[in-house]
């Protein structure tokens, strides 16, 4: 059986997040028209509290390749279409794995290239779309879409760009041994935290007590990474884990609310690339008005929903994720006073959270 | 609901254009307005064409689509986040709200943080009286103090005494750069730093200098990048009573000043000649009357250089067994010969390919020498002591302030012209002294520097400096004047296209010409030298119509309402070439009896800048 038709078997879905089928993906670049066509394996996790593409580069660097290569042979089409392979590591996988990985790229003779993306290229970095600009040379910041990357990536050619994961996955996929497993990374205020290989059907609430992480303490968790993740409290960890990537636990006691929103405010202020006004001007004045020891909640809502309405790429939408989440699902737990906030900007921050 | 309804019996009333071609639309709604867009069309396009406003900032449709002011933001029915209209393509089936909550709430809270990155300087801007900031608070009605002014700090970056770029006013829509980049492919700026640290800077690499063609300062939307104004300069000048004070203005910038007064492209001279009289000038003249001087210079120099050429071909085959060594040409045999009266190439050529230099034509531009001729012929036939005249041309460029501070132009230690403003300057001093220019009568230039040629006038555009120096160059050539057969129209070399090439017969010898229209255009034309013989370059797109001192908004459609303009004046004057101006056969001729002086004021030289430091390379007065 081809690897086409086991993708499509499995069912496999990208492990970015979007979940977006990677039979699709792969198909649309193999339609697309090109005599040259790349495939791009993004490396460069910029998320804090996720730690799974470390991981697997440290155990299991020969899969990872191995998906790589399937990928490559996917649209060689018998040699008529020319391929190249990337893999985009950030700048502390890049020291720590480029040498293992260049032995084993050359061993088997593959077209694949390292690229090490610049300590500057930050979290924005690792955007697919950014991605393409850095390897090009150019000013890291995504590109407006469409023209996507499938039709339109590296140097305009017909570009699969997949992360660590998923060509893990696809190896796996290719040896039938694919049995729909996650990698979670769980840290935070416990004791038994690292990364976790756990079926994709589970809940929140399963992984932690799978892992003896649940703890016996108020709390809440971010699930999906600790800048961008979205906040949930105890009571809400029935939902199904899948794709979150990582959970990261708080104690309630531990942590004061007006330091968790500085904290995720002045890292997205310092990931914005600069490009648009509502997440290079948004993130500032919010990050003012934080620090501004006054907090103006009007501002606050208005930025926050500008935010998610009008930003040019996903980094500028999830800067409301943790805010609002926190604001919507956490906040409550700390009583009224805590941040002062009143209920008709409650509301509507609560809105952009949707 | 008021609203609905006016569109709906609108609708009713006017009947939808639909082009004809019936698979060649998308049927699309506005504002519950119906609209047939052409597929390729961008919602903010499509919407234009219907009369429906949607504000920008970053737009531009020089450059491609950035999307990065957000303020242009429309809602699609089905769609959560909000699309830009700028960058999203219609569909068909389109349902879009421009005036919705959502979209209400997300432009006006982009436009106050834009105008929080700005610090107004409105008293003394000369952009107030069309900014488009001002315009956007004023038409939405934006609290313009919501957040506190966060580029106080910033610095001013001061390129020679033509353009600069303040940050403190910018706004990040990064045009300057798209300018710079990717239109003149100068790449003299960055963008240094990230988020709202970002900045733009002029580059740190010693092999990259600007060339002050100030594209920046004409795509700016809000006057950050912009000229280095010397109208207070010209102010102080029209007060003191010693001096005599001579406006000379350029040819271009007659078609596009009434563009700052909502009059729309068209030849407004008699009007300028009256304003300038009105703020105080003594005497008015045309450089138009200088553009038919540098034509005869010109033209003359084209001739001599390609018989010389020819000439020492002859020799070189005759003594076949020397190597022939291109180092020994003098420089008035070398070909092929390039313009130099845009002085932004002038710069590109002594920093970037000064082995050229000696293609340059040695000829002065038009402004210096209707300045060089103000201050030598015309002061002598008025008996006027030229050191008190101050000459202030009125351009449509930003380079021209630093052609008119080399060093190397100065006459008898005079500088041939002393002040230089662009259209804007101009445009906003007739506006500070509450001018009402479109009522203003007539009034024609001084005498008796008055005579101009079409020729003159289509200096104002791309090819027209070259299709001016074929017109007289023929005639020049000619030995019997009266069996010779002119042509006026060159019609190859006119156009917008990047590169125009064509062969003319001069004196049945051809003449291999190009003209290159944008320096951004340049690398093909310098890579093929050897194929040319006479070579016209303009850094900017369209030539002086679309200068970096042009008025404000420039773009494509508006650059050829220019040029039009232009094309069509000259051809409905009585003179054509500049070789029938009699004045100017008149002043060529007064030159004539001291050669030293002629020199001075007609020819001038050139420095490799190449490998000078930081201030030899400006060689110019600071002001």
């Amino acid at each position: 059986m081809e690897i086409m038709a086991r993708i499509k078997k499995f069912g496999l879905v990208g492990r970015g997040g979007g979940c977006y089928p990677v039979a699709s993906k792969w198909d649309s670049v193999k339609k697309a028209a090109g005599e040259k066509k790349y495939v791009v394996c993004n490396g460069s996790e910029g998320e804090p509290g996720v730690e799974k593409d470390n991981y697997i580069l440290a155990n299991y660097s020969d899969k990872l390749i191995e998906g790589i290569r399937l990928a490559l042979d996917y649209l060689r089409e018998n040699g008529r279409v020319e391929v190249f392979g990337y893999i985009y590591l950030n700048d502390e996988f890049y020291k720590k794995y480029s040498k293992s990985l260049n032995e084993k790229i050359a061993s088997l003779n593959l077209p694949i290239s390292l690229f090490c993306k610049p300590h500057i290229g930050g979290y924005i970095g690792g955007e697919e779309t950014s991605l393409l600009n850095a390897i090009e040379g150019r000013r890291i910041e995504p590109r407006l879409r469409p023209p996507y990357p499938n039709t339109f990536g590296l140097w305009g050619h017909p570009t699969i760009i997949n992360n660590v994961e998923t060509f893990y996955n696809v190896s796996l996929v290719n040896e039938e041994k694919f049995e729909n497993k996650r990698f979670y990374t769980i840290r935070g205020d416990s004791l038994w935290t690292g990364v976790f290989d756990l079926p994709d059907s589970m809940s929140i609430e399963q992984v932690l007590k799978q892992t003896k992480n649940y703890p016996d303490f108020p709390f809440f968790v971010q699930v999906g990474g600790e800048g961008s993740g979205v906040v949930l409290n105890s009571d809400q960890l029935n939902m199904p884990a899948s794709g979150c990537a990582s959970i990261t636990i708080y104690s309630v006691q531990k942590h004061q609310p007006i330091e968790l929103l500085k904290k995720w405010v002045d890292f997205f202020s310092s990931e914005s690339c600069g490009q648009c006004v509502p997440c290079r001007e948004g993130t500032y004045r919010l990050k003012e008005i934080f620090y501004s020891g006054k907090i103006n909640w009007t501002l606050v809502s208005e930025l926050l929903s500008n935010l998610s309405d009008a930003s040019l790429c996903g980094l500028g939408c999830a800067v409301p994720i943790p805010i609002a989440s926190f604001i919507k699902n956490v906040a409550p737990l700390y009583g009224d006073q805590s941040l002062s906030l009143p209920e008709e900007n409650r509301k509507m921050i609560c809105e952009c959270f949707g | 609901m008021s609203i609905q309804k006016k569109d709906k019996k609108e609708l009713n009333k006017t009947s939808l254009k639909i082009p004809k071609k019936v698979d060649n639309f998308v049927k699309i709604k506005i504002n519950d307005k119906e609209i047939a867009s052409a597929p390729d069309e961008t919602i903010f396009v499509a919407a234009m064409k219907n009369d429906i406003y949607i504000p920008g900032l970053c737009g531009h449709p020089d450059f491609c689509a950035k999307a990065n002011c957000r303020i242009c933001v429309v809602e699609i029915k089905g769609r959560k986040a909000l699309a830009t209209a700028c960058s999203t393509k219609v569909e068909k089936g389109m349902e879009i709200r421009t005036d919705s909550d959502q979209v209400r709430k997300a432009r006006n809270t982009n436009i106050e943080l834009v105008f929080a990155e700005h610090i107004e300087r409105c008293p003394t801007c000369i952009w107030r009286v069309n900014c488009k900031l001002l315009d956007l608070a004023d038409r939405y009605k934006i609290e313009i103090a919501h957040f506190r002014d966060r580029k106080a700090n910033r610095k001013n970056y001061k390129f020679a005494n033509s353009v600069e770029i303040d940050g403190t006013q910018c706004i990040d829509c990064r045009n300057c750069l798209d300018a710079c980049n990717s239109m003149q492919k100068i790449n003299y700026l960055e963008l240094r730093g990230k988020g709202a640290d970002q900045e733009v800077v002029p580059t740190s690499n010693k092999d990259i200098d600007c060339i002050y063609c100030g594209q920046c300062a004409v795509h700016c939307p809000v006057g950050s990048a912009q000229e280095q104004a010397h109208w207070g300069l010209v102010e102080k000048a029209l007060t003191d009573k010693r001096k005599i004070t001579v406006a000379m203005l350029a040819p271009s910038i007659r078609v596009s000043i009434g563009e700052e007064f909502g009059l729309g492209t068209k030849v407004m001279t008699g009007q300028i000649v009256a304003a300038l009289k009105q703020l105080g000038f003594d005497y008015v003249f045309d450089v138009n009357f200088g553009a038919d001087i540098t034509t005869m210079v010109e033209a003359g120099e084209l001739l001599e250089r390609v018989k010389k050429n020819q000439e020492e071909k002859e020799k070189l085959q005759k003594s076949k067994n020397k190597i022939p060594n291109s180092k020994s040409q003098i420089p008035n045999s070398v070909l092929p010969m390039i313009t130099s009266c845009c002085p932004a190439w002038v710069k590109y050529v002594e920093f970037y390919h000064p082995e050229l230099i000696p293609n340059l034509t040695t000829a002065r531009s038009p402004q210096i020498h209707c300045g060089g001729a103000v201050k030598t012929y015309w002061a002598d036939l008025k008996k006027i002591n030229p050191k008190n005249i101050t000459t202030v041309s009125v351009m449509p460029c930003t380079a021209k302030k630093f052609e008119s501070n080399r060093k190397e132009l100065k006459i008898d230690g005079m500088w041939p012209v002393d002040y230089v403003i662009t259209v804007r300057e101009l445009a906003w001093m007739i506006k500070k002294n509450k001018i009402n220019f479109g009522k203003l009568k007539n009034q024609t230039v001084d005498n008796p520097l008055d005579e101009h040629s079409g020729s003159a006038l289509i200096y104002g555009t791309s090819g027209g400096v070259m299709e001016s120096a074929l017109r007289s160059a023929e005639y020049l050539a000619c030995k019997n004047k009266k069996k010779c057969d002119f042509k006026v129209d060159f019609k190859e070399v006119r156009g917008l296209a990047g590169v125009k090439e064509t062969v003319v017969e001069i004196n049945k010898v051809k003449i291999r010409v190009a003209v290159v229209n944008c320096i951004g255009n340049i690398d093909q034309i310098i890579e093929n030298l050897h194929n040319y013989d006479y070579i016209e370059v303009m850094a900017c797109p369209g030539g002086c119509i679309g200068g970096g001192g042009q008025a404000y908004p420039t773009t494509p459609e508006i650059r050829k309402k220019r040029m039009e303009a232009l094309y069509k004046t000259d051809k409905n004057l009585p003179m054509r070439s500049a070789f029938e101006n009699k004045e100017v056969l008149k002043v060529l001729s007064w030159f004539k009896k001291d050669p030293k002086l002629e020199h001075e004021v007609l020819h001038t030289s050139y420095i490799n800048r190449k490998n000078l430091n930081a201030l030899d390379k400006l060689n110019i007065k600071i002001m």
